[in-house]
């Protein structure tokens, strides 16, 4: 359940970044990656871990926005697929930069509330999956209320819907996305330092992530939010089952092999829109 | 120069040319091993090439297949008592056939899901290879047997310059046949408007199947020959990134192109080699590169070239 | 000689019934247009009877064989051949290269053959081609026939899409607002073209918004409203059925039914 969770905030960011500029982020990895990375090394410069948590989080949300004006901007025009490669040129780009300037090692962070497990109803819980669950919970209970509280996350949603239509009713779809972009980033890196004290992190952790994020959009069905997280946790759960009940080595596999099946049977996903050819 | 991009055949015969003088002017066997490796990625690509840029469909799972036409050569000696050749023959029709059992059903899906899905199929292959350590040798690899033929025992850089160069030509030559031909018409036409084709009496999903298998043949092919050149196989060969990379290689040299597959497999082949220099900036600019050249030249290094010069009166 | 009938045919879109129990026939050489209101079901009935759509209820039979399930490329095989109101050109080749896609259910499929390009595929392209350039002249895009489908005209592409469908030799083919978007000249330049077509021994059936051009061309005319028929009958009995002037008085095109009084 706790990877299933950070499973789902790489799965929502990607999807914010999808419905807001039809690109398919595949450096959405990097800023979990850089929210473990950055909070580490702020830890151990002596910051209190919250500060550093929070430095790492404005650091990935910098760094989504550089990525957005930089690199997806500019290429506008670009076909899907070449949207796809520029991104993924980018996640090369921030994996070196991030392996220069901090280092290739992996690293971990202190349990926010300690190592002692305790049992909940017969199962055995580490304090740090509540924090994780609990994170989680709350970044998407902010992300609704952002969406359906405030002006730019009402506007977020129209040009989600209708680029076009949104632009001719003055939204500044510019800003919008680059919200978009901010955001998700921030979302990733907040799931870096969640997940962090469990599953370690380093340089290069950001390539799977973005591949088990897209997946779970995927899964999903691309472009729901809900769908997005819903995949997530259920990517997450088909590990963890697979690897307790089956094979750790197979894990991915079951995974992988679930996603199939469903995509045979259900071609939009689990919540994607049947859509009618109309010619 | 207009004749020259616009005519596949004397575009092949070019390649023909560059692989034939290129040996005078490298100057040892590092490049002439360089050289090789362009052209079996290149092989590769180009086979990519004909399913995405031409049919318009998206794989991120080919290296399932370069991975077994690498692994056949590793195993079908060991285990079968194959020849070298015999393998990468086995090789290929079990690639083949591969695509051909998963091909339907997957290429059914759209866009992103077919994404995802040629991608679990490619991991799939990726995992089987890594796990089966008592088989494949796991993480650590397996040796491949030198390829004898006729009592010649077939190695060496300078060997393998030659075969994997003809290959290519042979390689570029069949997909220019084939995009001038019913069937080229047929896959451009699915990528522009699928409907259309149908509507048309084109049978839309055994054109994609076609596509995805010869794709598969190509790859398998170029992974037997990495193989085969190396002496050595490990899981990478199936791996995610190197899907990605033959993708990254295709988009950037110009999907549609078919001397853009060469361009890609060949900057993203040497381009490493010569960072190696940098050491530590390797992932900084190659990541850089391609950043700066797709947002500049969208459609791929070779049709944005090609574009400029028919654009100037010739 | 009716070549195409189409029985009691309907379908539903999650509860909203877009066409509900239409029928009639078509015969060889005759020009048979469908008109109604937008959201009659025109454009719905055309993609049930080229194979887009699956019908969930009724019958579909073409030269006395039920046709009623078959896929798209099936039906080409039969003779069915259409174009498409959006347009569906494919827009990365030549207009020439269009028209000889066009070709395809003529054309030998052998993949071996197309691999070692043998001089039998030469042949088939040579004549192809000239196929097509013929086509192209029909529909007076003879000149552009080397240029990209990109560059050329909405009025122009409409028109690449008729040679594109002829192309496959059809025995009925059905046209999707052929005039939508064409200046006058054009107009009557599609006009001439469809005559001919239907002089060839096809039958066309024949989807418009233009009534001047419907009225003027059409031997019958069946009228749809809300998915099902209003009227069926010549250009004169149309036009003088109160229903028909109802149904587009009420509905959106006063002008379209001023004009089709004349």
């Amino acid at each position: 359940m706790t990877v299933g969770a950070i499973y789902a905030l790489v799965a929502l960011g990607f999807t914010l970044i999808y419905n807001s500029s039809d690109v398919a982020n595949f450096a959405q990895g990097e800023f979990v990656m850089l929210g473990g990375m950055v909070t580490f090394f702020g830890y151990a410069a002596g910051l209190p871990l919250f500060v550093a948590a929070v430095l790492a989080i404005v650091v990935a949300a910098v760094v989504g926005l550089l990525l957005y004006r930089l690199a997806i901007e500019p290429a506008r025009r670009a076909s899907p697929v070449t949207l796809i490669i520029i991104t993924i040129g980018a996640s090369i780009f921030i994996r070196g930069v991030t392996a220069i300037v901090l280092d290739k090692n992996f690293h971990s962070l202190p349990s926010f509330f300690g190592n002692e497990p305790f049992v909940i109803g017969g199962a055995t819980l580490l304090p740090q999956s509540l924090v994780v669950m609990f994170g989680v919970s709350l970044v998407l209970i902010a992300l609704w209320l952002f969406m359906s509280r405030t002006l730019r996350g009402k506007s977020l949603l129209a040009t989600a819907a209708n680029r076009t239509a949104a632009q001719l009713t003055g939204i500044n779809t510019r800003a919008v996305t680059s919200t978009a972009f901010v955001i998700s980033a921030a979302i990733g890196a907040i799931g870096g330092v969640l997940a962090t004290p469990i599953t370690l992190t380093y340089y290069d952790a950001g390539t799977l992530l973005a591949l088990k994020g897209f997946a779970a959009a995927v899964l999903g069905g691309m472009g729901n939010p809900l769908g997005a997280v819903v995949g997530g946790l259920v990517l997450g759960l088909l590990e963890q089952f697979s690897a307790g009940y089956l094979s750790s080595q197979y894990k991915d596999a079951v995974a992988f092999i679930v996603i199939l099946l469903v995509l045979f049977t259900m071609p939009q996903g689990l919540f994607g829109a049947k859509s009618v050819e109309r010619v | 120069m207009r004749r020259f991009l616009t005519s596949p055949f004397l575009l092949v015969g070019a390649v023909a040319v560059v692989v034939a003088i290129l040996p005078m002017i490298l100057p040892s066997n590092f490049y002439m091993r360089v050289a090789a490796l362009v052209y079996i990625n290149a092989i590769a690509v180009l086979g990519l090439n004909l399913l995405m840029g031409f049919a318009g469909q998206v794989s991120l799972g080919h290296a399932g297949f370069f991975g077994i036409g690498a692994y056949a050569m590793a195993l079908g000696p060991v285990y079968l008592g194959l020849p070298s050749w015999a393998s990468l023959l086995g090789g290929t029709a079990v690639s083949a056939l591969l695509a051909f059992l998963v091909g339907r059903p997957i290429l059914r899906l759209n866009g992103y899901y077919l994404a995802i899905a040629t991608l679990g199929m490619g991991m799939l292959v990726a995992m089987v290879i890594s796990n089966e350590a008592n088989i494949t040798g796991g993480p650590n690899g397996m040796e491949v047997q030198r390829m004898v033929l006729f009592g010649w025992r077939v190695a060496g850089s300078v060997t393998w310059y030659w075969i994997s160069g003809i290959s290519l030509v042979i390689a570029a030559l069949v997909v220019v046949n084939l995009i001038n031909s019913p069937t080229g018409r047929a896959l451009r036409s699915i990528h522009d408007s699928e409907i259309a084709a149908r509507v048309l009496g084109i049978d839309v999903a055994r054109y994609k199947l076609l596509a995805f298998v010869i794709s598969a043949i190509f790859a398998s092919i170029a992974g037997s020959y990495l193989a085969l050149l190396d002496g050595f196989v490990t899981p990478t060969t199936a791996g995610f990134l190197l899907s990605i990379e033959l993708v990254v290689m295709a988009v950037l040299g110009g999907l549609g192109s078919i001397l853009g597959s060469i361009v890609g497999a060949a900057i993203l082949v040497i381009l490493p080699q010569a960072l190696t220099v940098f050491h530590e900036y390797e992932h900084v600019v190659l990541g850089a590169i391609i950043v700066v050249f797709l947002i500049l030249l969208p459609s791929g290094i070779v049709p944005a070239i090609a574009a400029l010069i028919r654009r100037r009166p010739a | 000689m009716t070549i195409l009938r189409v029985e009691n045919l309907g379908i539903a879109f999650g509860g909203v019934v877009a066409v509900d129990g239409v029928s009639f026939t078509v015969n060889r050489s005759e020009i048979f247009a469908l008109i109604g209101p937008n959201g009659a079901g025109k454009t719905t009935l055309f993609n049930m009877i080229s194979g887009v759509y699956v019908p969930q209820r009724g019958r579909i039979v073409l030269e006395g064989a039920d046709v009623t399930n078959l896929a798209p490329h099936q039906l080409a095989l039969r003779g069915m051949s259409r174009t498409f109101q959006n347009l569906q050109v494919f827009f990365r080749m030549t207009a020439a290269e269009n028209v000889m896609v066009g070709r395809h259910v003529h054309e030998n499929h052998n993949v071996f053959a197309h691999v070692l390009s043998l001089p039998s595929v030469h042949a088939q392209n040579r004549k192809t081609r000239a196929d097509a350039e013929r086509l192209l002249a029909m529909v007076g895009l003879a000149k552009v026939a080397d240029s990209p489908a990109s560059s050329l005209s909405y009025g122009a592409l409409k028109r690449l899409e008729i040679a594109r469908a002829l192309a496959a030799e059809p025995r009925v083919l059905l046209l999707d607002e052929p005039a939508a978007g064409c200046n006058p000249v054009e107009t009557e330049e599609i006009d001439a073209v469809i005559q001919k077509i239907a002089g060839q021994g096809i039958s066309v059936v024949l989807v418009e918004h233009d009534m001047r051009l419907v009225m003027r061309i059409s031997h019958r005319i069946h009228v749809l409203d809300r998915g099902k028929t209003l009227a069926v009958g010549t250009a004169d009995e149309v036009r003088g059925n109160p229903a028909v002037i109802a149904a587009y008085l009420g509905g959106m095109g006063e002008r379209e039914a001023a004009r089709a009084r004349g």
